[in-house]
Parts: structure tokens; sequence; C-alpha cells
């Protein structure tokens, strides 16, 4: 096993992605992954808004309709921005705090695994009968009644690919606990790996409460049992609470690795220390401590009772205190800063003005009273539009231009991210800015079309246009990745020149190992305070010495892969007449459980690079 | 100290489990998965308790007339034993007493057994006494979810213990395999933590009313 | 990677020495097994005798639970050792958000 290969046939690399542990790697597939899904939802989303742009229009029907606004939905959260920013965290946390590895290679390529075949399941379902339509949100009275078998897709799907995010947070939270580099304290970790913990934090507790709800969804649809069946004495609001219990950390899960990157950004870029240090840091642990404590908001009209509406109004509100110290101290990091312009800093700075007006419509929508008119109209879609592009989407693109070098050794072009930026910024707010109107005018949400002349008809077609200019944004990125991949013009270790944390003390990419000899953390900002000192790298706080790795494994694919088939025969073990349904399941099952097995049998030590070979590629490597 | 170094009584260290940066990063990384397994059974019993005594009709029966006590409490006693037995597994474990460790570990899967044959052989009693079945009313289905996950986290858990027994048969003890025990009897004291909550709420507040 | 032994110079000083401190671990342990035990004793025989009322016995017995699941965390656990902070943070944070969903199920799901 050697990453060092030049050139390998298609065979050997596709092998190589198949079975690695490497998280560098397994970021790659994330992000390829990830960056699919995102496509496939803004078609999604394109076919919405074309529907959308005129009244009484017929591109769509209805419940085609339905069906892609689900799949919008579900697939930009779950497939998307989260995969996204799963592969970001998988490929720089690790370096940041330096460290040459994750704590489990294992688990975290299982992690990639899960959540691919549980998305490419849930995806299958246009081709098998119909996707699911009852929202993302799946509400349980509409999701049972519905017909055919979109729901279960959804359901299976995302158990699956929900098993793989919760592996991926158990996994980054060992990593920081226990794989820091000397010196590396709680307090002197950058923010992206600050906010990663507390994301990792909140995926541990926020994804059981989803997990069980998935299958009480599942044995009520596929198995006879009577949850959500008011008629059986089952509770159909049980499942909003579990869903949102889950559902408003998940934002949180979103958002705050949106913060850390624009953190690093905003520092690296306005060539000064971040303002307020440790006031982020408490106000990011802060917001994942409330994030749990505000579900019910999103159920306000559901008649939960003045009290509880009072007490989770107030506690949505206090929220918008720990974000406000965040948006305070990056105007205070931009201050006096000798700012680049590049294009990662014009997504943050677009960010900054985007975010804050989805967080006071978050305001808005938290007093419960006003909620109850704001309630299911487009004014929610906007604003949650606001927080998820204008926060998310915004990071995602930043990060991708900022880390691209970092992943794949070469820059994006800046004039091209420029470009993609202005197109993105302006269709964004053309798309979604009517859209608070169009609510407040009394559009409902998730409506397949409406009728002319009652004053909605101009507000649309300006948000389809702005829609179309997003999309143009995207393929503006998508060909200044390929125009860069193809140019693969290599560059050094600290590409933006200004580089405060560790990743940029290594190699772009950083050799497999990541670093020779660990490196001696000396405060915040590690690599800036050894440049300061007119040092080029970093101090070893080890000597050199072998290098212990993890093997490669094909087995992550295919646990996987026995959940898959096994989904299969759960969902149509249901059907009339079906006989094939409880053999594919015990046959998928003994797939994932055999495997599992076969790996807990052997012994596997993983192997060690010898200090000889590391000197050899002493020019590749850590000049540490 | 490498992993898959042969051992010996004087090499052996205090707490084996942590020796090895793979050992304490399982150690930490399980804890963390038993806190997120905390919040799944707290997920599981909010549902119970919203649905309990929820049936369609009054003729179904209710947590009170279902429940007895000699056969709780006999689940119980072999399940908290079974707790202390694999105490003793991990503490012969400490000692460099292998042939000890396994043979406790195996008395901990034959309680486990029994404690899973009882709880069949209760699903079994009532459905066929009281026609209490899975799909019968939200109150069952809630209840044969809670108790039923209990059950699945005993028979994986003696999979795994089982599975980790044969296995290091013949390699006995070293430091790649010590953390795999000590984490296997954290994951059977969890089981048995749960236990408590169940037979608590679920057995005796249902007697209660 | 830091060895913890205890380190005297004689190895056979070293294992009498851990030896003795691993049985009186043990000896805890089967104490608080046994005080495991009688609290279970005693919320079954609550239950079973017919006196009290469930106002009383509702409360008694999930304190008796509590009490009893402290000791299997603690003892059997080993949560009371040392390096067990980050098990420690995040059992307690599982508690909380647990706790918060179960009081929420019990109070505003209600119709």
């Amino acid at each position: 096993m050697s990453t060092i290969a030049q050139k390998r046939g298609f065979g050997a690399v596709l092998w190589e992605y198949l079975t690695t542990v490497d998280h560098k790697k397994i970021a790659h597939l994330y992000l390829f992954a990830g960056g699919f899904f995102f496509i496939l939802g803004g078609i999604e989303a394109m076919i919405i808004r074309i529907q959308l742009i005129k009244p009484n229009n017929d591109f769509v029907s209805a419940g085609l309709f339905n069906e892609m606004l689900t799949m919008h939905g579900t697939t930009m959260i779950f497939l998307a921005a989260m995969p996204l920013l799963l592969g970001f965290m998988n490929a720089i946390m690790p370096l940041q705090i330096g460290a040459r590895d994750v704590a489990f290679p294992f688990l975290n390529s299982l992690g990639f695994w899960l959540f691919f075949f549980g998305g490419v399941f849930l995806n299958l379902s246009w081709f098998l009968g119909g996707a699911p339509d009852a929202g993302w949100t799946s509400y349980a009275s509409l999701s049972l009644a519905s017909e055919g078998h979109g729901i279960d897709f959804y359901v299976l799907g995302l158990q699956i690919s929900g098993f793989g995010t919760l592996m991926g947070g158990i996994n980054f939270l060992v990593t920081i606990i226990n794989m820091r580099a000397p010196g590396m304290t709680y307090m002197r970790m950058p923010l992206f790996t600050w906010t990663t913990f507390v994301a990792s934090s909140l995926i541990l507790f926020a994804f059981p409460p989803l997990t069980v709800s998935i299958f009480m969804m599942m044995f009520d649809r596929l198995f006879g049992s009577n949850f959500f069946d008011a008629s059986m004495g089952g509770n159909t609001i049980i499942w909003e609470h579990f869903f949102w219990i889950f559902g408003h950390p998940e934002v949180y899960i979103l958002i705050l690795p949106a913060f850390g990157i624009f953190s690093e950004i905003f520092a690296v870029f306005s060539r000064k220390r971040l303002f307020g240090y440790s006031s982020m840091v408490f106000a990011t642990v802060l917001i994942g401590f409330l994030g749990f404590m505000v579900w019910a908001h999103h159920m306000f009209t559901t008649g939960l009772g003045p009290i509880a509406n009072a007490i989770f109004a107030v506690a949505t509100m206090a929220i918008a205190v720990p974000t406000g110290i965040k948006i305070f101290n990056w105007l205070f990091t931009l201050w006096g800063g000798s700012i680049k312009f590049t294009t990662p800093m014009l997504w943050g700075i677009g960010f900054i003005p985007s975010f804050l007006m989805g967080g006071v419509t978050g305001v808005m929508l938290g007093a419960a009273a006003a909620d109850y008119q704001y309630h299911d109209t487009y004014f929610v879609v906007a604003h949650f539009h606001y927080v998820i592009v204008g926060g998310v989407v915004f990071s995602l693109f930043a990060a991708t231009h900022y880390y691209w070098p970092k992943m794949f050794g070469t820059m994006l072009n800046e004039f091209l991210g420029k470009i993609t930026f202005v197109l993105f910024f302006i269709g964004f707010h053309l798309t979604f800015f009517i859209q608070h109107f169009l609510g407040l005018w009394g559009m409902p949400r998730r409506i397949f079309t409406y009728l002319p002349g009652q004053g909605l008809d101009t507000g649309n077609f300006v948000s389809t246009i702005g829609a179309f200019l997003m999309a143009a944004g995207v393929i503006v990125i998508l060909i200044n990745i390929i125009m860069t991949s193809v140019k693969n013009e290599k560059v050094g270790n600290d590409p933006w020149g200004d580089g405060r944390t560790l990743e940029w003390a290594i190699s772009s990419p950083p050799p497999f190992y990541n670093f020779k000899q660990l490196p001696l953390v000396r405060g915040l900002d590690a690599y800036w305070i050894e440049k300061m000192e007119g040092k080029k790298g970093m101090i070893p706080a080890e000597p050199l010495g072998d290098v212990h790795m993890p093997n490669n494994s094909f087995v992550p694919f295919v646990i996987s892969l026995g959940l898959f088939i096994a989904a299969f025969g759960v969902m149509y073990q249901a059907d009339e007449g079906n006989t094939w349904g409880i053999p594919v399941i015990i046959l998928g099952l003994a797939i994932t459980f055999g495997s599992m097995l076969a790996r807990s049998l052997r012994d596997d030590h993983g192997y060690h690079i010898h200090k000889e070979d590391l000197m050899d590629d002493n020019d590749k490597g850590v000049k540490a | 100290m490498h992993a898959e170094e042969k051992m010996t009584l004087e090499k052996w260290p205090a707490s084996p489990e942590k020796q090895t940066l793979e050992g304490k990063n399982k150690f930490v990384g399980f804890w963390l998965f038993l806190g997120g397994e905390t919040v799944l059974f707290a997920s599981l019993f909010a549902t119970y308790l919203a649905l309990k005594d929820s049936v369609p009709n009054s003729d179904m029966p209710l947590a009170k007339d279902l429940f007895e006590i000699p056969l709780v409490f006999t689940m119980t006693m072999i399940l908290l034993t079974s707790s202390l037995t694999s105490v003793y597994a991990m503490y012969h474990m400490k000692n460099f007493n292998f042939k000890k460790m396994q043979l406790w570990l195996v008395i901990t899967v034959l309680l486990g057994l029994s404690f899973l044959g009882l709880e069949i052989y209760e699903f079994n009693h009532y459905v066929h006494e009281f026609g209490h079945t899975f799909t019968s009313s939200a109150f069952s289905s809630a209840f044969y979810t809670l108790v039923g996950f209990h059950g699945a986290h005993v028979a994986f858990g003696l999979a795994w213990i089982l599975a980790l027994v044969i296995r290091n048969n013949k390699r006995g003890l070293n430091l790649y395999n010590a953390p795999k025990f000590y984490i296997a009897s954290l994951y059977w004291h969890f089981i048995d933590v749960v236990w408590v909550f169940i037979f608590t709420v679920v057995y005796l507040m249902g007697m209660v009313g | 990677m830091t060895n913890e032994q205890l380190n005297s110079g004689n190895p056979r000083v070293d294992i009498e020495y851990r030896r003795k401190k691993n049985a009186e671990e043990m000896k805890h342990q089967v104490i608080s097994f046994a005080l495991m035990i009688f609290l279970t004793l005693v919320a079954f025989v609550a239950v079973a005798y017919e006196g009290f009322s469930g106002w009383f016995i509702v409360p008694f017995i999930l304190i008796l639970a509590v009490v009893q699941v402290i000791f299997q965390l603690y003892y059997f656990m080993h949560m009371s050792n040392e390096g067990h902070e980050a098990p420690k943070l995040f059992m307690y944070s599982g508690m909380v958000v647990g706790f918060v969903t179960i009081i929420c199920y019990m109070t505003i799901i209600w119709w």
C-alpha cells in the first residue's frame, strides 16, 4: 500500500477509494458524493421554481411537485449539506489539531459508505414507484396515509445514512479529545475544530431520537404497530416532537461548522487574530446547549398550550444572544484588519448580512403569538433559506475555494470564483428576499400552484429568475473545478500566504501520514506564531520515529451494502403476497453481521512506516 | 508498548485497557456511544410513558393487568447478577488471569441467555394469555418496542461477548484485546442500567397503576 | 505511550501490591452489589405490599432506581476513577437531553 505511486490505472484508483481509511481520501469521497447530491437537490429546486414561475402552471403535476419538494429538502439537508460539511471536517480538522489520523479510521470509512448507500437507496425511489411526498418533515398522519413505497424509501434511507452520521460524530469527538498534538490545549484549538466538536456532540445526542422515531414510523407503516394511529390509541404528535428534537439540533449541526469555517477565513484574510476567541468558543458551546431546549418552536400552532409556547419562545429568542456575540466578533475581526478580498473572503462578507437577516426573521418567528400568522407560509421558507443558504451553503462555497488547495494541491481560479459569488449572491437574494413578502401576502408553503390576480404573480416570477442566477453560479464553479483540475498547477504549503493554523504548515495535499513528526503547539494560531518568529515550519515535538498506520479495508463497503440489500427486503415484505422479502432481509443482515464478525475475528494491527522511509521523502513531508 | 506484543504477568500494566492509543480511543468512543444510547432509551421511555395504557377499547389489558411480580423479580435478579459476574471477569483481567476471566464471561453469557429465555417466555405469555400483541394497540406497540429494544441489546451483547471469548481462546490476553473485553463489559453494565429503569418504570410503576 | 505502571523496580513486589489493591476494589464491588440487590428488594416489596399509596411508591422506587444506577455507573463502570472526564461530560449531557425529552412527553403530549 502506497500513496506515493504516480500514475496508476483507473481500477487501482477506484479500489483505493473503495477501501481507503485515510481521512483525506474519505473527505474527497464526501465532497464528491455530497456535491453530486447537491446538484440533484438543486435540479429539484429548479423544477419547483419553474413550476411556480407563473400562475396555473402545469410544468409538473401536483403529486410530482410534492415529491420534488420533499426530495429537495431531504436531499439538501441529509445528503448534501451535512456530508459536505463532514467532508471538510474530515479533510481539515485532524490537520488543525496536529493528528496523524482520526481516532477510528475504519469507522470513518464505514460512516461514509452508510451515508452513501442510504442516499442511493433514498433516490432509487424515483425509479421504483415514486419518491416520498410528505415533506422533509414527513409528519406522521400525512406520511401514514401516503400510498406506495415513497415514505418507506425515506424511512429506510435516512435510517441507514443516519447510522453513518452518528459514527462520524463519535469519531470526530474522540479524535479531538484524544489525539491533539502536544501543546494543543482545548483553548488553543482553531475555531473550526471547536465547532466540529460541538456539532459532533449535537450529532451524538440528536440522532438517537431520529433513529427511534424512524423505527416507529417503519413499524407503523410496515409492521402494523400503532404509534401514530389515533384510532388505535396512538398519537401523531409524538412524531412531530421527535422530528424536531432531532431537527432543531440538526440545523445547528449544519450552521456551527459554517461559523467555524468563516471564523478561520475572517482571521486569515483580515490578517488578524480572531477577535474574542474565548467568547466565540463560549458562544458555540452555548448555542449547542440551547439548541436542545427550543425544538417546540416548530410546533407552536399544534396547541401545546400557552405555558409551553411561552417557555419555548423565550428559549428561542435567547439563542440570538450567543449568535449576536459571534456576529460582533466577526465584525471586530474585520475592523482594522488588512483585508484581502479573495473569493472565500467575499463569501464571508456576503454571509454576515445574509445570515443576520435569517436570524432576525428567526426571532420574529420565535414570537409564538406572531408565529400563528407566519406559520406554513412562504415567510418560513424565506427564513430558513436565509439561514441555510445564506449561512451553510455560503460557507460550503467559501470552504471549497479556501480548502481546495489543501485538499487537492491546486488553487481554484480566483476570477471565476468571484463570478460564482456575484451570480449566486445576487440570485440568492433575488430568489428569497421576495419570498418573505409572498408569505406575508398569504402564499402558503408547499403549494404547487396559485391563481392569477392574487398579487403573487410578480413575486414568484422574480423569485424564479433569481433561482436561475444561482444555478448559473453553480455551473461556473463546476467549470472552475474542471479547468483547475485539468491545469493542475501545484502549490506549496501555504498558498494563501497568511495561513494561521497547523494545516497550512504541511504540504498541499498532505502526505498520507500527515505529520512526519508531531508538531509542538505554542499557542493559538500555532503556525502563525512560528512564522512571526521567522521560522519556516513547526518545531517538532518528538524525534523522528516509525509511524503507525491502519490497513485499508473493503469491509465497510460490504457492511453498508448488506444493510442496503436488507432495506429492500424490509420494504417489500409488507406487500401482499410477497414471498422474497424475508429471505432478502436475512441475506442482507447476514452480509452485514457476517462481515462485521469476519473483521473482528482476525487481528488487524495495521503497519508501520519505517523511520528510514520517512527520511527518503524529506522534500515531500513536513520540514519539522 | 506495542499492541501485538506477547504479554507476561510481569509486563502486564495496571490499566491494560488504556495502554495503547487504540485502547484509549475505544474507551472514550464507547462511553460517548453510551451517552447517545442514553438518549435513545430515554426517547423510548418517553414514548412508552406518553402511550401507556392508551388502548382503542376498554377490553384490552392494561399494564396493571399484565405484569406479575415473580417473573420480573427473577429476571431482574438474573441480570443484576450477570453484571457482577462481568465485574469479576474484569477483575481477573486486571490480574492477568485469562482462564478465570473467560470462565466468568461464560457465566455472564449463560445468565444473559436465561434472562433472554425468560423474556421470550414473558412476551409469549402476554400474546397468548391476553392477546397483547405488537399490533393490538399503541400501548402494546410502545411496550414491545421499549422492552424489545432492550432485549435486542441483550442479544447483541451476548453475541459480542461470546465472539470475544471464542476468538481469544487461543490468543490469550494482550494489549490488543484487553480494550475489547473492557468495552464489552461496559456495554453489559449499561444494559443493566437500562433494565433498572425498565423494571422500575414499566413493571413496578405499571403494577402500581 | 506512557506506562501508568506503579514502579518499585521489582516486578514481583508491584504485582503483589496491585493484586492486593484489585482484591480490595473487588470487595467494594461485592458490597455495592449487595446494596443494589437490597435496593431492588425494597422496591419490589414496596410495590407488593398493598398498604402504600401510589403517590408514595412511585417517587420512592424512582429514587431507588436512580441510586442503583449511580452504583452501576460509579462502581461497576468505574466512572469514579480518574480519566473519566469525557465519559462524565457526555453521560450527563445525554441524561439532560433524555430527561428533557421525558418531561416533555409526560407534560405537553396531552391530547
